[in-house]
């Protein structure tokens, strides 16, 4: 009766360390996102608001996970070049522009892109260095 | 004996200041520059009265390219800030706070809005009038003003105490304070409240209803 006590409490501890751990790709996923978040704040949310709910007809909001997913390959040259082309976000046309972001490093932006497609509604999940470094040298 | 007689009385003594200090009337400080001037009272003799600082009179373009002066702000209280359409650092925020108590007192004829553009140069009234169309503001209590620079920033620094300059070296080109004033129906200043900062804007939120409780009396 105690062995098998003993076993179970040593069993269910095993258990739970394995679960509780995180997979080295989800750590560094977390990583990205909260020092993601931080840019956000300090960069984007007086435009974007703070739930990425936009600003009238002036800033579109982050919400509409289509349209990210569609151009997540442009996301990061939209940060670092600011943006003149109009588009259409739930329906709505913006045509203001977005201002540039060039002292941005490619990690800056891969850390912000994390967080913007991992909020808001959206779950893209990672975007990596090595992502962010080959879409900005594909920027038009 | 003494005791006896002193607990009670304090007592009494702490519980009338307690009830008197609750029947106080919140009002708002008058801000700004004042000073004192010789009166003539009704008796025939001299007695000191304050003069506070008023907004001066002005005239400005507004987003409908029409003329409008202290004329559309009479008998009501508003609240005046600088700000220019292409800016990308504070101002999107100031609107963002302002719209909010915008849509809060928009059925109250008594609560109005003044913008002063600070870029001179571009944000004539064609561009206001695009920009608040964006921010989602129509009707007339939301006016955005434009004039020349000499007249807005001369009006920003002496009357609303907002500092506003040109800055070749910022990333936008102007570099503003982003002070929401609120101006009463004496043109007086009886608040200032940073627009990028929510617990000042909850504040005024709540001040709103003060100044506009004070003028009924």
């Amino acid at each position: 009766m105690r062995k098998l006590l003993i076993s179970t409490i040593v069993l269910f501890t095993l258990l739970t360390m394995i679960y509780s751990c995180q997979s080295a790709d989800q750590v560094k996923q977390d990583i990205y996102y909260t020092n993601g978040r931080d840019y956000y704040i300090k960069y984007c949310q007086n435009c974007h608001g703070a739930k990425g709910e936009g600003l009238g007809a002036l800033a579109p909001p982050l919400t509409d996970s289509v349209f990210l997913k569609e151009n997540k390959q442009k996301l990061a040259c939209y940060i670092k070049n600011g943006m003149s082309e109009a588009i259409t976000i739930h329906g709505q046309k913006y045509e203001g522009k977005m201002p540039d972001f060039q002292t941005l490093a490619a990690i800056d932006i891969a850390q912000i892109v994390v967080y913007i497609t991992n909020s808001f509604g959206n779950k893209q999940g990672m975007y990596t260095l090595e992502q962010t470094s080959n879409d900005l040298k594909n920027c038009k | 004996m003494k005791l006896n007689f002193s607990l009670p009385l304090s007592f009494l003594f702490a519980l009338a200041i307690f009830i008197s200090s609750c029947q106080d009337t919140k009002k708002l400080p008058i801000l700004g520059p004042r000073e004192a001037v010789s009166v003539k009272n009704e008796d025939g003799s001299m007695g000191v009265d304050t003069v506070y600082q008023t907004i001066p009179a002005f005239r400005f373009l507004n987003q409908d390219s029409v003329y409008i002066t202290n004329d559309q702000f009479k008998d009501k209280i508003y609240i005046a800030d600088f700000f220019f359409t292409s800016c990308t650092t504070i101002c999107p925020t100031m609107h963002r706070n302002m719209k909010t108590i915008f849509e809060k007192y928009k059925n109250n004829p008594d609560v109005m809005y003044l913008s002063h553009t600070i870029d001179f140069k571009y944000d004539k009234p064609s561009v206001l009038k695009k920009y608040a169309q964006k921010l989602g503001v129509d009707g007339n209590k939301w006016q955005f003003v434009y004039g020349s620079k000499d007249s807005v920033y001369k009006l920003a620094e002496r009357n609303y105490l907002v500092a506003v300059m040109e800055d070749t070296t910022a990333r936008d080109g102007y570099i503003h304070q982003g002070w929401l004033v609120l101006i009463d129906k004496q043109k007086r200043i009886r608040g200032a409240y940073d627009g990028t900062d929510p617990k000042q804007v909850e504040q005024l939120t709540k001040d709103i209803p003060v100044l506009l409780a004070e003028d009924k009396k």
